[in-house]
């Protein structure tokens, strides 16, 4: 019984600092309606800063002082980023300020290698709670019981700021109801740029507190943003109490959790998530989401190309196919590459652009299609039999991903299709039987012509061209038609007869065959498949390439991953500080394209005939 | 037949790159230098020291050729896909993950390139996964958990706890450590296993679970920052106190530096001493890498050094740089290494390379190794018996 | 449906005891009231009457904790939305809701296919809109007084044209049932007459049963041949415009017993 008890103060314990985070995350979100990827950047650099003031400031008060100045810096830091970025990009399209922050986490990623170097950092532990207190048997350390104490004050303080300052008062106002916050006449500016500054400060303090006990290290952001994410939406989006709640469920989970199931960690957050949602749509203590702003509709009317433009994209497919004529065999490999990643993207386009469906996991169906042709080699299938093999196992994952998905709505959907390829990227990993786990499926190369870097290009180009002509045409059908009026006004759709849901539930499909047609050609390019294409960074690099491309365009996809991937492998082959690089020219594009690289273009071509 | 290949490498317009008599032969390195800088910088030091050395030495010249991975088998592959297709290196050398060494070992069998690669631990890349074309350096995890195993079978303990990360490398250590430790000592029994995610280790409910087991000893095989925060935790719980640590790779400067004076005291690990190995062979290394960097050497600077000493007297030994001629001369093929001279094994092709175990102390407020030993590689491979079994024919 | 020797037809919309509380309090108790075809009633009430939970469970946005709804004898109750458009309810909002990345007539054809024999058309995925449905497409708009407005997306429309787009998609799938939510919120004062007639007109002349919630007292007493009032979920009186606004309960429950 002792012992139960004291992991349960160890569980509050690991709790504290996810909650930190967790809250910074919520608020920015309740109020700005800002996705923040760069939230576990900023709990990174309070550590790193926190590590670098207490080294210099000498004795106990040094330390503390240090720790709680580096969340200062940090907050600082936070509201440098939202005046100069952000505030440039609160008018585009919704999720495209994710763009911008995920340019600024991988920026930071490298920065903070060049500044304090490869190591890992151990800074001091923290003075007066170096000890362990003896309670129900066990030596606890006095530095959780600190922490566990820190959590409730927390959010005691918060709460205090949120019911007794105006700040406070406009902040619950913003998070209920953004119109009003205007029609007051308050300086939303400011008040977002304070939010933003408060979370940053969470963040901050939450990443200076692992100081006593963990290493500093330049991977710390991306092993707590996801968690944080998992643990806002169970809470529910701008519940500061949510939060709180769900970190506490999680990390209680997690520490009974690995008595029974000793590698439960990896999937419990995700699988805890999932349960939520399907019982709670909007988390344990979230509302209904107001609608999406009108802002991220199309300027444009979205027409079916006309003859010139149709023909001049016949020409520039019949220009991509000769490229095996100047091209050798390395630039034909990148080249095809690219263009499954465009398939890829085009597929996520097609969700959330045609259907308003926003995924953060579509590397599920990615995977799920690498996976597929994979198998189907192993069973003795070629290639012509393993690529349609592939894209059905892709589109049957989406069958069971969608049919839960369609429940749901906004950030919390794309939250479910994230646990649900967080659950298949575990699967891959764990099950070594069936996928190899972590050291993969090996010897898949193509044989015949698609085994000539040449015809492998053209195989690819032929089903890029394809899938596109289908998706297009899907899009312009009444089904597509369907799915963009479930999109604009749902409730109207359903009014005049249109099944929402089961709408929706097909365009999961249809997107997830051709993801997965993606990944069975990247399989047969690579001649391998990992778990980690079913992972995050994956989803990420759709997502990226989808909003650089131009969320409010049909294929604008297309666009953003010819420029985004090849970028990416360009700077690889540059430099080691790719991140840095890829990062800003992102953060330039978001400022210089705030519609996406294709939108933007787009909407300049429309004024310019209008004018 | 020469005829023949002469004209495939005409059509593919590779001709241009036909060896004349002092243009340097290329080879391309890939390993994961933006996401594990803490062992990829040693690693580059190494090796270009060791490049400085071959290049001084005469003969004609080698030039590298290197990329990053971002420790990505898929990354891996468009890299060493662009060093041979488009710089036409002739062989490859590097990366640091089993999974990514396995990726490009898996197309250097496709493309018939020979491969040298020198980190990754898995045993499946000269094993199960093995192919003509891939040689390994570093001793593969089987070997290194033998050696800690031999050290471990003398303990007094009986009861066994296990601290892995959740994946193959992990499950793999601790898969063969068992199966060793059981041969030696059919006495003992494993009462608690935990395998937390690699670089998420929440270290207070992970030691309380293993301490409620009451086991006498413990097996780590966490790295990086999960053994910082599972050293620290694992002090203020009093989790060693009374009990044996055997640990993986903790005695490696990598590893061992950062803890500072929280090192632990007394664990059996593997490592490496560089402040303590009286060889000339590691003192001459030692004054060499100081001399050109002014730090100290780290376990990847050996590796990276002598990746590049065994590329190049591969490339000596061949006199050619076609891949069969490359395995032919790596087959069996001695280097002198700073651990002392080293053989890669035909029927493998896993080098014997060695590992220094020892205990882990404290001396003037930083981690060291004492009491080590270095064990030489060839006395822990597998035998060839088993090794005919597990790798596919050639 | 109507059989021998009952004398008057069924109404087409029978409601019979409707109720749903929330946390304890009757938001709507016990509504009962029945429409006939081509009759314009009104539903009034004070802010929190009950009028929009009312209309919800009727629309089948909300499902009732007791009660029934039947439509022309068939029980219909606690459908959802896109069952009901099939059992012949049309439906318009208090805020206009339009598909606005679209052209107005791409809505109206949109609207079309919920409409019977088109279910299929819907999952025949590679041919395009394009001329689906066009005839009835512009007689509809035609009729709503919107032909020349075909070719504009729906984003540019000022806010009554949204109004009488949303009407037009409303009577897309030939209703026999028009619900409409607050018809005339938000629209300048001249076009909301234009908006009613034509509401009346088409109740009149294809025996549509039409029931409006409306804030604008003289919208209700001018286009209404009947109205209803609802105060604390409960229905106080019904009967003729004129007899409505005679009643005194009526005159209490608005402020200060004025007239409504």
């Amino acid at each position: 019984m002792d012992f139960y008890a004291a992991q349960f103060l160890t569980g509050l314990a690991s709790a504290a600092s996810l909650f930190l985070v967790a809250s910074g995350l919520s608020l920015i979100f309740g109020v700005t309606r800002i996705v923040n990827f760069a939230h576990g950047a900023f709990y990174m650099a309070g550590a790193y800063l926190a590590y670098t003031l207490t080294e210099r400031l000498s004795g106990p008060f040094g330390y503390w002082v240090g720790l709680v100045l580096a969340a200062l810096l940090t907050a600082g830091i936070g509201a440098l980023v939202e005046v100069l970025l952000l505030r440039r990009v609160y008018k585009a399209p919704e999720l495209f300020q994710l763009l911008a922050t995920f340019g600024v986490t991988l920026m930071a990623e490298d920065l903070v290698v060049l500044v304090w170097g490869p190591d890992d950092l151990i800074g001091g532990r923290a003075p007066g709670l170096e000890g362990g207190v003896l309670l129900f048997g066990q030596r606890i350390p006095a530095y959780d019981l600190f922490l566990i104490a820190l959590g409730p004050a927390v959010l005691g303080a918060l709460w205090l700021i949120l019911h007794r300052t105006r700040f406070g008062v406009l902040v619950r106002a913003a998070t209920e109801d953004r119109e009003m916050v205007a029609a007051l006449g308050v300086d939303q500016k400011w008040l977002f740029t304070g939010v933003f500054a408060l979370g940053v400060f969470l963040a901050g303090l939450g990443g200076a507190l692992q100081l006593p006990r963990d290493a500093v290290n330049h991977a710390m952001d991306l092993s707590v943003i996801v968690e944080a994410f998992v643990v806002v939406v169970i809470g529910g989006l701008g519940s500061v109490l949510g939060a709180f709640v769900a970190a506490v469920l999680v990390a209680e989970l997690n520490a009974f959790g690995i008595l029974i199931l000793p590698g439960v960690s990896l999937v419990l957050a995700f699988l805890v998530m999932a349960a939520v949602l399907v019982v709670r749509p909007h988390g344990l203590f979230g509302r209904e989401e107001p609608a999406p702003r009108a802002v991220g509709l199309p300027a444009r009317l979205w027409r079916p190309l006309g003859r010139t433009a149709g023909t001049l994209a016949l020409l520039a497919v019949a220009a991509c196919a000769l490229l095996p004529l100047v091209a050798g065999p390395y630039a034909l490999a990148v080249a095809a590459e690219i263009a499954l990643f465009a398939l890829f993207a085009l597929s996520l386009q097609f969700l959330m652009s045609v259907g308003g469906l926003v995924s953060f996991g579509h590397a599920a169906f990615f995977g799920l299609g690498a996976y597929g042709a994979a198998f189907a080699v192993q069973a003795g299938l070629p290639m012509p039999a393993a690529l349609p093999a592939g894209a059905l196992l892709a589109a049957l994952g989406a069958v069971a991903a969608g049919w839960f998905a369609v429940r749901l709505s906004g950030v919390y959907l794309a939250m479910l299709t994230l646990a649900f390829a967080q659950i298949l990227w575990s699967t891959a990993f764990q099950w070594v039987a069936l996928t190899g786990g972590d050291n993969g499926i090996l010897g898949l190369w193509p044989s015949g012509l698609a085994g000539t870097p040449a015809g492998f290009y053209l195989l690819t180009l032929a089903l890029l061209a394809a899938g596109l002509v289908a998706l297009r045409r899907l899009a312009f059908a009444p089904y597509g038609y369907a799915l963009r009026a479930a999109r604009d006004a749902p409730a109207r759709a359903a009014a005049v007869g249109i099944d929402v849901g089961r709408i929706r539930w097909m365009a999961f499909v249809a997107a997830g065959a051709a993801a997965g047609l993606a990944g069975a050609l990247f399989a047969f390019l690579k001649g391998s498949v990992f778990p980690d294409t079913l992972a995050i960074p994956l989803s990420i690099d759709a997502l990226v390439m989808v909003l650089l491309g131009g969320v409010g365009t049909v294929s604008g996809a297309l666009i953003g991953a010819v420029a985004y991937k090849s970028a990416a492998v360009w700077l690889m082959r540059e430099t080691d500080l790719s991140k840095l690089v890829l990062g800003a020219l992102i953060v330039v594009l978001v400022v210089a394209f705030p519609r996406g690289i294709a939108g933007t273009l787009a909407d300049l071509f429309a004024r310019r005939r209008r004018a | 037949m020469r005829h023949l290949r002469l004209a495939a490498l005409l059509i593919l317009g590779l001709a241009g790159h036909q060896a004349q008599a002092q243009e340097p032969i290329l080879i391309g390195e890939i390993n994961s230098y933006s996401t594990l800088p803490a062992f990829t910088e040693p690693y580059r030091k190494g090796w270009q020291l060791a490049l400085g050395e071959v290049n001084a030495a005469g003969g004609r010249p080698i030039e590298v050729v290197s990329r990053d991975d971002g420790g990505k088998p898929a990354q891996a592959l468009t890299a060493a896909n662009e060093l041979v297709a488009r710089e036409g290196v002739a062989l490859l050398m590097g990366t640091f993950f089993s999974n990514v060494g396995l990726a490009v070992a898996d197309y250097a069998k496709r493309r018939n390139v020979f491969f040298l690669a020198a980190e990754p631990l898995t045993d499946a890349i000269t094993l199960s996964q093995g192919n003509p074309e891939t040689f390994r350096l570093r001793p593969s995890n089987s070997m290194q958990a033998a050696m800690l195993a031999e050290e471990a079978a003398k303990l007094p303990a009986k009861r066994w706890a296990s601290i892995a990360p959740n994946y193959e490398y992990g499950q793999s250590a601790v898969a063969v450590f068992k199966q060793i430790l059981v041969e030696k000592r059919p006495d003992v029994e494993w009462v608690a296993a935990q395998w937390p995610p690699q670089g998420k280790l929440d270290a207070g409910p992970v030691i309380q679970a293993i301490a409620a087991a009451k086991p006498e000893a413990i097996l780590n095989v966490t790295f990086g920052a999960d053994l910082a925060k599972l050293v620290r935790e694992g002090e203020t719980r009093g989790l060693f106190e009374g009990r044996s640590v055997v640990s993986f790779l903790t005695g490696e400067p990598e590893y061992l530096e950062p803890l500072g004076d929280e090192a632990p005291e007394g664990w059996i690990v593997t490592g490496y001493p560089w402040y303590a190995i009286d060889t000339p062979a590691h003192e001459a290394f030692l004054e060499a890498y100081e001399k050109a960097y002014g730090e100290h050497p780290k376990l990847g600077s050996v590796v990276g050094y002598t990746t590049m000493k065994a590329a190049a007297a591969i490339l000596a030994r061949a006199g050619s740089t076609d891949t069969g001629a490359l395995i032919k001369a790596a087959e069996g093929i001695g280097v002198d290494s700073p651990f002392g001279p080293i053989v890669f094994r035909a029927v493998d092709h896993q080098s014997t390379l060695g590992a220094f175990v020892g205990r882990t102390a404290i001396k003037d407020g930083n981690g060291v190794m004492v009491d080590f030993a270095y064990r030489d590689g060839a006395d822990y491979l597998p035998d060839e018996a088993e090794v005919k079994e597990l790798r596919p024919a050639d | 449906m109507s059989r021998a020797g009952e004398g008057s037809a069924p109404p087409l919309l029978a409601v019979d005891g409707l109720a749903k509380a929330y946390g304890g309090v009757l938001a709507v108790d016990g509504v009962s009231f029945a429409l006939r075809p081509g009759e314009v009633l009104a539903l009034i009430g004070p802010n929190g009457a009950g009028k929009s939970t009312c209309f919800a469970m009727l629309g089948g946005q909300i499902a009732p904790d007791r009660g029934r709804v039947r439509l022309l004898g068939r029980d219909v109750t606690g459908l959802p939305p896109r069952r009901l458009a099939g059992a012949g309810v049309g439906r318009t909002f208090q805020v206009a809701a339009a598909f606005a990345s679209m052209t107005v007539r791409e809505n109206v054809q949109l609207a079309l296919l919920g409409h019977e024999g088109h279910e299929r058309t819907v999952w025949r995925p590679f041919r395009p809109l394009g001329a689906f449905a066009a005839v009835p497409a512009e007689a509809l708009l035609e009729r709503v007084g919107m032909a020349a407005d075909a070719g504009r997306p729906v984003g540019e429309l000022a806010y009554g044209d949204l109004k009488r787009l949303e009407f037009a998609l409303a009577l897309a799938a030939s209703p026999r049932l028009l619900l409409m939510d607050e018809p005339t919120a938000g629209m300048a004062p001249a076009g909301r007459g234009d908006l009613m007639r034509l509401v009346a007109e088409t109740a009149r002349d294809d025996g549509v049963g039409v029931l409006f919630t409306e804030h604008d007292m003289d919208v209700v007493f001018a286009h209404a041949d009947r109205v209803m009032v609802l105060d604390r979920g409960r229905l106080i009186a019904e009967g003729t415009p004129e007899a409505v606004r005679a009643d005194p309960q009526v005159r209490a429950v608005y402020l200060g017993g004025e007239p409504p």
